[in-house]
Order: C-alpha cells, then sequence, then structure tokens
C-alpha cells in the first residue's frame, strides 16, 4: 500500500524525518503541501484515511440516473452507517463513498452538532460547496468593534494580496460588482443569470435603496480552462468527483502540483495520535502515527508542521498532544484550545413562484446560483436594533418538471412530460459570534478503534442568532414579493450547529497570547515550529463561506514559515 | 437528484432527523413474483403506454421492490404491503373481482377513486406533520433536543404512485424517450425559446 515504501527502517529516525510534515490534505492541507513542495521544502503529507485517485476514483458519477439502484436515494443502511453524514445535501448514491461512517468515527453531542467529514486524499475538497467570496474589512473589524471574541491580528490589506495569489491558481468564475463587503477577485468569466434570475436582480435593484444586490454566485467551477483542468462541463454532479477537472479539488489541483516537485511524499492511512514536543528546543519535533492497515505506530520528524486535518480533527490532535510543559493540550496555555466554536447559521429562507417566461427554458445544469452579499450592520444606515453582524443568500431560478399532484392515465403523463413553473429559492447563511462556552473537549469516558479518547462537542446557536434568523427569514420573503413572486412561501428549518460544515475557531488567531492560540502568521504563540490554517484559525466566522480564506491564509503562512525556515528561525 | 427527478419530496427519500433507531433488518417483507406484477399493472395504469412507452416497459414493478425494500422505513414498508391488499379489495368491493382481472378502464377508474381518497389523506397527513414539526422546533428553541415527534404512514397509493414517478422518469426509456436527456450538458444557457408542448428535461 502507499507509505509502506516511504521508509525501510522504523529505527532509522533520519528516514523518517523531512523539512516539513503537513497533517490533512483537504483544501487547506492541499495549498499547504503545494507552498511548501514548491518552495523547495522536503514535506511528507499525512492523511488519515485512504487514497482517492483523481478521475479513475470519481467513476460513479458517470452512471446515468437508471444505472443507480436507488437512483441516487438514501438507503436504510446509509441511515444506520452514517446517520448524520446521510443528512446532508451532498450525500446520494455515487457522492457517499467519500463521507465517513459515523459508526466508526464516533464522537460526543452535548447538545446536538453535526459532524461531517471526508476521510481521504482530498477531504472535503471533494465534496465542497465551491463557493469563494473575499472576507473585508468589516469582517477583520468585527470583534475589535464589538467587543465579541478577540480582535484580528490582520487586516484585509495583509491578505489580500494572498487572495489575488490564490485565487489565480483556483480558477473561481465571478463578476466584478465593485462590493466593499465582498471584493471583487481574480476572476475566470461570470456564470450566466437565468431570465427569472435577471428579473430579480433589476427588481431587488430598483426596490431597495440600501444598496442591496443580486449577483452571480463566485463558484470554483472552471468557466475557461484553468493549466490542464476544466472547463466544467454544467453536469451539476460535483459531489460525485469531477472527472473533467472542472472545479478545484486538493486532488485535482494542488496535490498535484506538490507532487510535481518532486519533494512530496504523501502518507495515506497515517492517524496522527500526537504531535511531540521537545521542552528544550520549546519546538515540536515530530508527530505519532497509527497506521490504520498495520495496526503500528510510527513517529515522523521535521523541523516545521502544518496542522490542517480539519477544524475539529486539527483541534483533537492538539487535545491528545499531552506533555508536562502542556498538561491541557500543545499550545494551550492561553485555555482557548477547543473554544469558540463556531459554524455559519443556515436552512432559513424563502421560494416562490413566477407566472412569467413560459416560453423560455434552460439548457445545461448550471453548479452556482445567485449570491446576494450582506446588507444589514454595514454601515449606520443598514444598523440593526435587535441583533449584531449579518447574513447573505445563495439561491436561485429554475424551471423543473411539471408538478400535478391528482391524476390517472394518458393525459396525466402527458402533462407530466412538460416543464412546470419557474421557481426561485432564496437561502441564508448567518454569521456567528464566538462564544467561549461552545467548545470541543475529550471524552473522560469514551475511546475510538485507536485509543484515543473522542471528542465531545458542546455548541448552541444562541439569542443573536435567533434573531438574525427571523431577518434572514423575513427578508428573503421580502425580496421575493418585491420582486414579484407569487406563492411566497418561508422556511426556517433550525438545523444544529455543523450541518453547514463551516466549523470554524477552535485555535483562533490573535494579538494576545494569553487570549487566543495562534499569532498573526498562523504560527503557535507557544510552540513556533507549528502552524495551523484550517478553521481552527478562525477568529471570527464572517457570513461568507470560508474556504477561499483558508486557503489565503494558508499560502501565506507558508511563505513566513519558509523564510523563517530559511533563515533558521525555526 | 431525488427532488430533481420528480418535482418534489420522496417518502424514503427525506432526510431522518435523528438516524436510524435501531439495526433491524429493513427488509422484513419480501415481494412475490405476483407482487411485482400487480404493481407493475398498477404503475402502467398510472402512466400507461402511448406512443411513447409505459410504466411496464420501464420495469417500475421491480424498481418498487428494490426501494421500498432498501429506502422505506419499517411503518412505510408495512402499509405499502398492507396497500396490496387493500388496493385488490377495493377493486373486489367495487367490480367483484380483483385488480388484476378488471379491464384496463375499469382499472383506470379505481385508481381515479384511490388517488382522490389519497390526496384528502395526505392533506391531513401533511397538517399532522407540519404541526409536529412545528412542536419540535418549539422544543428545540427551549433546548429540549430529546423531544420526539410523533409520525404517520403515507397512503399507501401516494407511495406507489410517487415510486411509479420517480421510477418512470428516472429509468432509461422515461428519462430518454418521453422526456429529454443530456449526460454532459457542455454550456449553460439561462434563456433558451420554449414552446408549449416540447419535453421537458429528465435531470
Amino acid at each position: 500500500m502507499p507509505g509502506d515504501t516511504l521508509y525501510i527502517n522504523n529505527n532509522a529516525v533520519k528516514k523518517n524525518t523531512y523539512d516539513a510534515i503537513v497533517i490533512g490534505t483537504g483544501i487547506s492541507g492541499g495549498w499547504a503541501a503545494k507552498e511548501l513542495c514548491e518552495k523547495g521544502v522536503k514535506t511528507l503529507v499525512l492523511e488519515r484515511g485512504r487514497n482517492v485517485e483523481h478521475i479513475k476514483d470519481y467513476a460513479d458519477t458517470l452512471k446515468h440516473p437508471w444505472e443507480l439502484a436507488h437512483r441516487g436515494a438514501t438507503t436504510n443502511q446509509d441511515r444506520i452507517t452514517s446517520p448524520i453524514q446521510s443528512k446532508i445535501y451532498a450525500w446520494n448514491e455515487a457522492s457517499k463513498k467519500f463521507f465517513v461512517n459515523d459508526l466508526e468515527n464516533p464522537y460526543t453531542q452535548v447538545k446536538p452538532f453535526d459532524w461531517i467529514r471526508g476521510n481521504h486524499v482530498g477531504g472535503r475538497s471533494l465534496t465542497w460547496g465551491r463557493q469563494c467570496y473575499r472576507w473585508s474589512e468589516i469582517d477583520f473589524e468585527a470583534n475589535a468593534k464589538d467587543g465579541h471574541g478577540v480582535d484580528w491580528p490582520i487586516r484585509y490589506k495583509d491578505i489580500a494580496p494572498w487572495y489575488d495569489y490564490v485565487e489565480s491558481f483556483v480558477g473561481i468564475s465571478g463578476s466584478i460588482e465593485n462590493l466593499p463587503q465582498v471584493p471583487d477577485g481574480n476572476f475566470l468569466p461570470p456564470m450566466e443569470m437565468n431570465c427569472l434570475e435577471k428579473q430579480v436582480a433589476e427588481r431587488v435593484r430598483k426596490n431597495f435603496i440600501d444598496g442591496r444586490r443580486v449577483i452571480i454566485g463566485r463558484v470554483a467551477n472552471h468557466t475557461a480552462q484553468v493549466g490542464w483542468r476544466g472547463p466544467c462541463q454544467y453536469r451539476n454532479k460535483c459531489h460525485e468527483g469531477c472527472p473533467f477537472g472542472g472545479y478545484f479539488s486538493s486532488l485535482a489541483a494542488t496535490l498535484p502540483a506538490a507532487l510535481k516537485t518532486g519533494n512530496m511524499t504523501l502518507r495515506p492511512f497515517s492517524i496522527v495520535t500526537e504531535l511531540i514536543y521537545d521542552k528544550y528546543t520549546k519546538k515540536a519535533k515530530g508527530v505519532r502515527i497509527i497506521d490504520s492497515e498495520t495496526m503500528k505506530t510510527e513517529e515522523f520528524y521535521a523541523k516545521v508542521i502544518f496542522l490542517n486535518a480539519s477544524t475539529l480533527g486539527t483541534t483533537h490532535i492538539l487535545l491528545n498532544s499531552v506533555s508536562d510543559a502542556f498538561p491541557n493540550g500543545l499550545g494551550n496555555t492561553s485555555g482557548q484550545v477547543g473554544h469558540n466554536l463556531m459554524d455559519h447559521h443556515y436552512g432559513v429562507g424563502a421560494t416562490g413562484e413566477s407566472d412569467d417566461f413560459e416560453d423560455q427554458y434552460i439548457y445545461g445544469r448550471r453548479p452556482n446560483g445567485i449570491y446576494i452579499p450582506r446588507f444589514r450592520n454595514l454601515n449606520e444606515a443598514t444598523k440593526q436594533k435587535e441583533y449584531l453582524r449579518g447574513f447573505g443568500y445563495q439561491g436561485g431560478a429554475g424551471r423543473g418538471r411539471m408538478k400535478i399532484e391528482e391524476g390517472i392515465g394518458d393525459d396525466y403523463k402527458e402533462a407530466l412530460t412538460e416543464p412546470g413553473k419557474w421557481k426561485f429559492s432564496l437561502g441564508s447563511w448567518g454569521e456567528h459570534l464566538p462564544y467561549y462556552e461552545n467548545k470541543v473537549t475529550l471524552s473522560k469516558d469514551k475511546k475510538d478503534k485507536w485509543g484515543l479518547p473522542v471528542l465531545e462537542i458542546d455548541c448552541e446557536f444562541k439569542e443573536n442568532e435567533m434573531a438574525m434568523r427571523k431577518d434572514m427569514k423575513d427578508s428573503a420573503a421580502e425580496m421575493l414579493e418585491n420582486a414579484g413572486l407569487k406563492n411566497i412561501s418561508a422556511y426556517d428549518g433550525m438545523p444544529a450547529p455543523g450541518f453547514c460544515i463551516h466549523e470554524m475557531g477552535t485555535a483562533r488567531m490573535g494579538r494576545d497570547p494569553k487570549t487566543s492560540v495562534l499569532n498573526g502568521n498562523n504560527q503557535m504563540h507557544d510552540v513556533k515550529n507549528v502552524f495551523i490554517t484550517d478553521g481552527a484559525c478562525m477568529t471570527s466566522s464572517a457570513c461568507q463561506n470560508p474556504s477561499i480564506t483558508y486557503m489565503a491564509l494558508t499560502a501565506r503562512a507558508a511563505s513566513y514559515a519558509t523564510e523563517q525556515l530559511k533563515k533558521g528561525n525555526l | 437528484m431525488i427532488a430533481s427527478l420528480t418535482g418534489g419530496i420522496v417518502i424514503g427519500g427525506e432526510v431522518f432527523v435523528s438516524g436510524c433507531k435501531n439495526n433491524e433488518s429493513t427488509t422484513a417483507y419480501s415481494f412475490s413474483k405476483d407482487d411485482i406484477e400487480f404493481l407493475n399493472e398498477v404503475a402502467e395504469t398510472i402512466l400507461p403506454k402511448t406512443k411513447t412507452p409505459g410504466a411496464k416497459d420501464a420495469a417500475v414493478g421491480e424498481f418498487m421492490r428494490v426501494f421500498v425494500n432498501d429506502c422505506y422505513e419499517p411503518a412505510n414498508q408495512q402499509a405499502f404491503h398492507e396497500g396490496i391488499t387493500q388496493l385488490d379489495q377495493a377493486s373486489k368491493k367495487m367490480y367483484d373481482k380483483g385488480f388484476m382481472k378488471i379491464t384496463p378502464g375499469q382499472r383506470h377508474d379505481l385508481l381515479v377513486t384511490l388517488d382522490k381518497e389519497a390526496i384528502v389523506y395526505q392533506k391531513k397527513k401533511s397538517d399532522f406533520d407540519n404541526e409536529q414539526n412545528e412542536k419540535e422546533k418549539a422544543e428545540k428553541a427551549k433546548r429540549n433536543y430529546n423531544y420526539k415527534k410523533a409520525t404517520t404512514t403515507s397512503h399507501y397509493f401516494t407511495m406507489m404512485k410517487q415510486l411509479t414517478l420517480l421510477g418512470f422518469f428516472s429509468s432509461k426509456p422515461g428519462a430518454t424517450e418521453v422526456l429529454r436527456y443530456i449526460a454532459v450538458p457542455g454550456r449553460y444557457d439561462g434563456s433558451v425559446p420554449y414552446t408549449k408542448g416540447e419535453k421537458a428535461w429528465a435531470t
């Protein structure tokens, strides 16, 4: 199996020594691997799950609906083995191999929390939602202004060039809009809005004086070829893996780039149990793993360690890395590791129907929709009394098949073969404030199959989020109404935290080592050669989809780490 | 995918809120060959062969067997199986003969009656389910996460009809000969002229 060829003698420390170790191959781990390898750093990349081969392992996505026994549906067996994973939108008969078996990957929910995971090379970058919105100055200043959480140690100007840098490699399609709350970037040509979306966008622009805009989604699907990748074929089956390389993933993009340098060694089936701390050098000298195939323990050593095991995966490793110097987890003198867990709150919005465009239809399945950037609490004029921060909407219009409840026979069959009315839907993504008491800890009694205490997750949405949700629902209905849609129906499904799969914040960046885990370069205050650039580093959650920000922070931190490495500081 | 294939929510396709309650076998009921033939005829009555293929051409009876066994929760599996008998009894009551023995015209009229009955039943069920969902949300808002909402089974004919539509329009003849299907569109156009009578996309 992969990995076995990497070294011959377990005792030979030299053979197990690299310049850098990256833990995790998801969206941020892929970037850490690419950046370090391209700068000449010999890098070992560890992945706890199996290997996945780009294109070859996406065979199911090429099946026609009738070639899938359940036509895509979730089965009872799925609900038994993956009761949590199988609830999410991206789960289907062809994509389910990219989600974990919940029975084999237990955790404790003190309050309901849906922890969605993909343990394999590429991680959740294979199944991600692909929406990419820059954070703005408003987001980096938010904590300092209203006093929730701690101040971000960086501002927009610190990350802006890194957004430029990663966007040009990722390949994000989008439109230039000059909206300060979602700064423009380095985009491929935007996807097209359909006729109803254009009408709604125009009416929202006219009918609301607060400057809100309906724009086309900014999405990491390639509207033009990006290097050897793409373009997107408009199948809208991205969660199943794309044999055309039509969207960005670690497997399609960053890991091949890292491999090409000759500096990457990729080792799947490697469960990192802890980082090994050296009290004399005050650094982490390496990692200890269990090989999940052989059940053997191994150690690997490096000068620099990047933790990109996903927000909660990274936190789990930190909490399990105990030593005399750090009895409560590596780099945790602040006591903040595991705290301030955030997700976006979503699953709320509205839908409506249009009587227009009966003579218009659609060709192709666009894997993207529209976006309505945040329009609340941006300034004095848009300030809300009931809650802090804001939310955005994703949505779009489509024309599905005719839906008729009553009928039997020839005429009924015939009627069902035509398209139905145009429909428009809006769903909202809201900011979750960082609360110290939203936390993960190690279970005192439950262990996983590797003998590690499982995580206990204790997280909830509170009054600020609940007050915001009311506006998220009402404003969705109000906009659809104003845009002339009919039969408007507003909903709030109240999903648990975690369900949005934007968990973040449990090893936050900050200016003060007493109240934060990482500094402005994503470097641990306490352990200078450890960098954390996955969602754990986030100091606040904003309301934009976070992956592009993780990517920019990763590239920035990798650049800093390499400089420090070359100066001999690490 | 399911929503796009049927234009709505499908029984058995919905997500469980709290996951599966037990590890019991999900296939406690089995379908006989006669059952599958029976379901094929029910499906064919709902979506008959016209100038285009019908439900039997798409083996919808066999699809129902797989879907009910693998995707329905036990209570709906039971209701579905009992439904086969109930439908046959409804035929006996109306025509003094079982469903397999009546004429296509009689089958059509019987299913029109059952269709109306099922719609009334489902409306009441939907009101009840909405009420239960609201109760559950209210409890969640009070941080009571253990509240178990009450559930009811669907009308057997609703299940048969839904599976007929799902199975047929996602089948090869249904998707490619009755609707339009393109696996790899290659591009997107959001405003294509449309003339009434043109077929809808299958996916």
